[in-house]
């Protein structure tokens, strides 16, 4: 193994079996987010069945043009997250740096996307409750329902995961990574950005797509 | 390391060397004193509904006062003391010694864990002590979302918190398990309590994020009164119901596998012999911990879930019977033609097995829909949980600490005491709960302060039998504390047990091993068959 003994914590025999538990700690822990994720789209797919035409005509009131736009910058940042952790993998520890900082760029606009998004909704009326747009059916206020909490949890895993980045960036700035023996820490935050993606690769069509061409 | 490293108990005695540690022992021993304090304020609730119940009027309590007892009592017992019981106390303890490891995978995340557990419970205890909430440990929707006056909002973000303290603690023995086991420790040499808390885990991580975004949606459509379940905004209770279920139902069974494994660790010790059929009793963990995951809808028979979805409930829930009494025959078997002492664990451990029975067979009873219609919301499903969780996970629990407790401080307690208390424990509990079958046969309903006359003669029975179960819970306590100063050393293995935890000094220094452990024989080899035990081999 190319890490340093002197990092491997004192309950652990060597490097590659603290390797090993952390990055079978961190699949666990993705299961849980699974199950997490899971029940607002099963929530969403009860309800879909239940009220599908209330649904299509929900679906058409969200922005399709951010919705995409964004959908296009997070599969971006995931490519430039992969490449970083090959970079470390080189020790190109600039290229890490560089990489890091555009997957955060690209994490970050997602975000601010996402807000002006959200101020549009508003304006539009889409937030359930006493105000809602009167010119949709009764029921679309649950795809509303659904479209707000799925999106604010991704949101809020997503800044998780830009926190960790920044602490990533930082790291591989003075060479801790890879060249310190903990490239393991680098991957596995890799691994965390792209479950934050693919959940959003599962929003992106229930909440932009579905119903539009009825 | 070296030759003479103080044990884990004299290695900095600050409040920071407490709160702050990383060691497992001690965070085991960190839950020990959050849980019994919450399990004090539960048994407290449960106390005054008892008393209330003495008399068929309602008298002692308002019936308002009465929801947000069983709610507390709920609460408090699920979630703050049977699922943390056996794994975040014992299995803290003992995992890490057991697999030869010198620590949980992650220590750091184990700390957290209890920080969580103690943030989570401080916001139970608020929402109770600003009023409490008054919609059963169940929340169901709409009542609690919609209608009810009490304080869900913090109870449920409490028990959200806490629900990650669990699936951190799951976390932390899956690596564990999988990835630190001691050279020659293989899958089939594992102690069976390392299989029942590996099963406890994997329902640990699986099930609680469940529970806890449905908590989330909760939260939300009462704060913002919107309508996810809410059938007046189109939204569906019963929807509620799936998911609260789906992760309660595999819950129960965190609160019944950890005391298999326990009664799993006892019984060969005090029998003197191999587990029977070992294999069967380690995969009927799993299987219990896989089939569990399909059986929530036995809880909504009469939820107007569909008829079909009914029976299929109801035959799965048969057949996760079915690893449940393979454990039970195992044990059974295990104990024929033993050299058996009737020590204290050992007293714990054969009433864990008979009140499992009652409380697994009565369960078959609630699994077939016909009967479950009849006494569905009456005192028969109290008294079949009880059974499971007071009956099995408690009893085990206190066979548990009485087994480990010369491990965790290096002190007996008084034998004779001790098995009084056990057997007071199997009397009390049987008073207090076979008259709640009585009583839910014949129709008495749960959740109610006040009932009809005819019923009180059982209800003064169970009062009764829950004073001798209150005797019972307070004796240990006791001795044990008495023990601490007074009881004498008790060596490094003083039941003469098998596995890696009696191999150590007690109590264990605080990196467990001085030197890595290797394995080189299975699991409970008890020397009786060879020595004295087969009279046929005689």
């Amino acid at each position: 193994m190319f890490e340093e003994p002197s990092i491997v914590a004192e309950q652990f025999e060597d490097a590659s079996q603290q390797a090993e538990a952390s990055r079978l700690g961190l699949w666990t822990f993705l299961a849980t987010e699974v199950l997490f994720f899971g029940v607002v789209l099963l929530a969403y797919v009860v309800y879909w069945h239940v009220y599908p035409a209330d649904f299509a005509a929900a679906c058409k009131r969200t922005n399709l043009v951010l919705g995409t736009l964004n959908s296009v910058i997070l599969v971006t940042s995931s490519l430039t997250m992969a490449l970083a952790v090959q970079s470390d993998l080189a020790r190109q520890r600039k290229q890490v740096v560089i990489l890091l900082m555009v997957t955060i760029l690209l994490g970050a606009s997602f975000l601010g996307v996402k807000v002006v998004e959200y101020s549009e909704d508003i304006t539009e009326r889409l937030l359930p409750g006493p105000n809602f747009a009167s010119d949709l059916p009764l029921h679309s206020q649950l795809f509303f329902c659904l479209y707000w909490i799925a999106t604010a949890l991704h949101g809020v895993h997503l800044i998780i995961g830009l926190c960790v980045l920044s602490v990533m960036v930082i790291l591989a700035g003075r060479g801790k990574l890879m060249a310190g023996g903990r490239h393991t820490w680098l991957e596995l935050s890799g691994l965390y950005w792209h479950f934050v993606d693919i959940v959003w690769i599962l929003l992106y069509p229930l909440l932009y797509l579905l119903g539009r061409h009825l | 390391m070296s030759e003479a490293e103080p044990s884990y108990l004299s290695a900095g005695d600050t409040l920071g060397s407490w709160l702050l540690t990383t060691d497992h022992k001690r965070i085991g021993l960190l839950y020990l004193f959050s849980i019994l304090f919450f399990f004090f304020i539960a048994a407290c609730a449960a106390a005054l509904m008892r008393l209330e119940l003495l008399t068929p009027q309602g008298d002692l309590v308002f019936s308002e006062t009465y929801n947000k007892l069983f709610t507390m009592h709920g609460v408090l017992m699920v979630w703050f003391f049977l699922i943390p019981s056996v794994p975040s106390v014992l299995g803290n303890f003992l995992v890490p010694l057991m697999v030869g490891a010198r620590d949980l995978a992650f220590p750091r995340l184990n700390l957290l864990s209890w920080y969580l557990f103690v943030v989570g419970g401080f916001f139970v205890m608020h929402a109770i002590v600003i009023g409490g909430v008054d919609t059963g440990w169940t929340f169901y929707t709409p009542y609690s979302s919609a209608y009810s006056n009490s304080h869900v909002i913090q109870m449920a973000l409490g028990i959200f918190i806490a629900g990650f303290s669990s699936i951190l603690t799951g976390l932390n023995f899956i690596i564990t398990i999988q990835k630190m086991r001691a050279p020659g420790l293989t899958w089939f040499r594992l102690p069976l309590f390392i299989w029942s808390m590996f099963a406890t885990s994997i329902i640990l991580v699986l099930a609680t994020p469940v529970l806890a975004i449905t908590l989330v949606l909760l939260s939300v459509e009462r704060i913002w009164g919107v309508g996810i379940f809410d059938p007046k905004l189109g939204g569906d209770p019963v929807l509620f119901q799936h998911l609260f279920w789906f992760y309660s139902h595999p819950a129960v069974y965190i609160m019944i596998l950890p005391g298999m494994g326990v009664v799993s660790e006892i019984i060969p010790c005090f029998a003197r012999k191999k587990m029977f059929g070992y294999r069967f009793v380690a995969f009927s963990s799993m299987a219990i911990a896989m089939i569990g995951f399909l059986v929530w809808g036995h809880h909504m028979f009469v939820s107007s879930q569909s008829i079909y979805a009914g029976m299929v409930f109801s035959f799965l829930s048969f057949l996760v019977s079915i690893p449940s009494a393979i454990k039970v025959f195992n044990w059974t078997a295990t104990l024929y033609r033993g050299s058996i002492t009737f020590g204290a664990p050992m007293l714990y451990a054969l009433g864990f097995i008979g009140l499992f029975v009652m409380g697994g067979m009565t369960g078959l009873f609630l699994a077939s829909v016909a009967v479950d219609v009849h006494v569905h919301g009456t005192y028969f499903v109290v008294a079949h949980f009880h059974y499971i969780m007071v009956g099995g996970m408690v009893t085990a629990f206190m066979g548990g600490m009485h087994f480990w407790w010369p491990k965790i401080t290096g002190r007996l307690y008084p034998p004779l005491m001790a098995q009084i208390a056990a057997a007071l424990l199997f009397l009390g509990f049987n008073l207090t709960f076979f008259p709640q079958y009585i009583l839910g046969y014949l129709g008495m309903p749960r959740r109610v302060h006040d009932y009809a006359p005819e019923f009180q003669i059982y209800n003064v029975l169970s009062t009764i039998g829950a004073s001798v179960l209150g005797l019972a819970y307070l004796l240990p306590l006791i001795y044990l504390v008495w023990s601490l100063r007074y009881g004498k050393p008790s060596g490094a293995n003083p039941w003469e047990a098998t596995g890696l935890e009696w191999k150590t000094p007690s109590p264990p220094p605080k990196h467990n091993f001085n030197e890595t452990p290797i394995v080189m024989e299975e699991a409970y080899n008890y020397p009786s068959n060879k020595d004295h035990g087969d009279p046929e081999h005689v």
